[in-house]
């Protein structure tokens, strides 16, 4: 099954959106979580478990390389890639 | 103790199921208006309880985001909301010049505290995360469950909001979380460790859980088909109390600091006495001992004489036990005579058992009842009971020049908390 990248961006810009409460046009792939929307550790911790339940994956506690919304996309398209080989 | 350092009541807020705010709620039970009705937030088709006093638009939205407000259990909203508007209405402002930050007109912020009280803590979340721990696996329970249910939230969100750096915890005796919370808070401030603190009490026990849990205990009322009749304290055909929602702060300040900067003052505090029945986890010890020695206590650490006494504003949850001892507990406290010449009523007619909200909104009443000269009454009484044979302010509101008002408070676990307030 070919992940859909495009799609996997929209769904995950759009639950940064409703969870940090800030306008669509502040969401692109390069902003940053902390930096840019002032996410604070509760609120990675609360976005990795929409993502997780949003795509049915599992990301681990110690996922570090994830700092930006473009970040977090190829981590899932990465994840969904392998479970669908 | 620092002697001599005196304790006043600048700010009031509730949040109630009777209207928006303090004076609205003042107004409502000055008028006898009943706030009890069938429960909204859950559908109580497997309850055998059906009835509630709930809260409904209470503008958590004046003081923080949605997203900031998702990381409050509706419990610790209500206290964040209540004390907000008890700050607004003390007329406390804050500014921070060279990295401190003080009261506007008075003290640092490390000399104001926040003690407030809850029954139970977040409950609405611990119930929420638990279905989704059981639908869904423990991957799935939010990580904000923590922050959301414990008990100490209330008073750290308070802290966090408005910069306040002295002493913050939270107390926890059921019932009486409110009347300890203030209690120690005013202690702080006579003991030279505070000068000002913000404290109260809140409870949002209304869901399917908490009221499951207490209608299981037998403590509730059942006369769901005619809910604004359902709370009727001292009455003889009284079956139960009716769980309710809300919260209450009062900025307690020390008197110089309070006039220094001009504040308006509702009330003097007085003192308390606190005691402990030792005896059953949920029954009164029926000899009434433990809040007669409460009651004796507040006067004594009040320095007020029986006379002075111009209202008892009870606990009165309408339950046919406690409202039996307390009655037996206040004659104790004052001898058959005098205790028969006190008017004695229970907001919880009107606005149903809040937990440990109850005792903070009745002493936040109380301070109304002293300013405007009226005493509240004890609605739906209409049978009286031999058991309970003192004057209750039955179904209207009386005029009363008040000097001296007392509040008592009784929680699950035998803990007894009975405050004074005075009129300067």
């Amino acid at each position: 099954m070919a992940v859909k990248k495009e799609e996997i961006q929209k769904k995950v810009i759009d639950i940064v959106v409703e969870r940090m409460e800030v306008t669509r046009d502040r969401v692109t792939p390069e902003t940053r979580l902390i930096e840019d929307l002032g996410a604070d550790s509760l609120d990675i911790a609360e976005l990795v478990m929409e993502f997780e339940e949003a795509f049915d994956i599992s990301i681990p506690d110690d996922e570090e390389g994830v700092r930006s919304v473009g970040d977090a996309v190829d981590f899932i398209v990465k994840q969904l890639e392998e479970a669908g080989e | 103790m620092s002697e001599g350092r005196r304790v006043v009541v600048t700010g009031l807020g509730i949040v109630s199921p009777m209207a928006p705010g303090g004076p609205d709620t003042w107004e409502g039970i000055k008028a006898g208006r009943m706030a009890i009705r069938r429960i909204q937030g859950f559908d109580t088709s497997g309850h055998k309880t059906k009835i509630a006093g709930e809260v409904d638009e209470f503008g958590i939205d004046r003081f923080m985001s949605n997203k900031d407000a998702r990381r409050l259990d509706r419990y610790a909203q209500f206290a964040l909301v209540s004390a907000g508007e008890a700050l607004q209405d003390a007329g406390v402002e804050f500014e921070e010049s060279e990295g401190v930050r003080a009261v506007k007109g008075g003290i640092s912020a490390e000399r104001v505290g926040v003690i407030f009280g809850t029954g139970v803590g977040g409950m609405k979340e611990f119930e929420e995360q638990t279905c989704r721990l059981v639908a869904k696996g423990p991957s799935r329970v939010s990580p904000f469950l923590i922050p959301k249910l414990m008990p100490n939230a209330c008073a750290g969100n308070i802290a966090i909001y408005w910069g306040l750096k002295g002493v913050s915890f939270s107390a926890s005796t059921a019932c009486a979380s409110g009347a300890h919370s203030i209690g120690l808070a005013a202690d702080s401030i006579m003991s030279g460790r505070s000068d000002m603190v913000v404290t109260g009490g809140c409870e949002a026990p209304v869901t399917p859980v908490g009221v499951a849990g207490f209608e299981n205990l037998g403590a509730l009322s059942s006369r769901n088909e005619d809910p604004e009749t359902a709370s009727r304290p001292f009455d003889k055909e009284r079956d139960g109390f009716v769980i309710a929602e809300g919260g209450a702060a009062l900025v307690l300040e020390e008197y110089e600091h309070a006039r220094n900067r001009g504040a308006g003052i509702y009330a003097e505090f007085m003192g308390y006495g606190f005691t402990s029945d030792a005896y059953h986890i949920t029954a009164p010890d029926e000899t009434g001992e433990g809040p007669a020695r409460g009651i004796r206590l507040a006067l004594e650490a009040g320095k007020v004489s029986v006379e002075d006494v111009g209202y008892l504003c009870a606990h009165g949850t309408s339950t046919p036990y406690n409202d039996k001892i307390e009655t037996l507990a206040i004659k104790k406290a004052f001898g058959e005579e005098a205790a028969r010449k006190i008017p004695v009523s229970s907001i919880k007619s009107m606005l149903g058992h809040s937990l440990g909200a109850a005792g903070a909104i009745e002493a936040a009443i109380c301070c109304y009842a002293m300013r405007d000269g009226v005493i509240p009454p004890t609605m739906n009484y209409t049978t009286p009971d031999p058991e309970c044979d003192l004057d209750y302010v039955p179904n209207a509101a009386r005029e009363a020049d008040l000097k001296v008002v007392l509040s008592t408070s009784l929680g699950f676990g035998g803990h007894n908390a009975c405050i004074v307030l005075k009129r300067i």
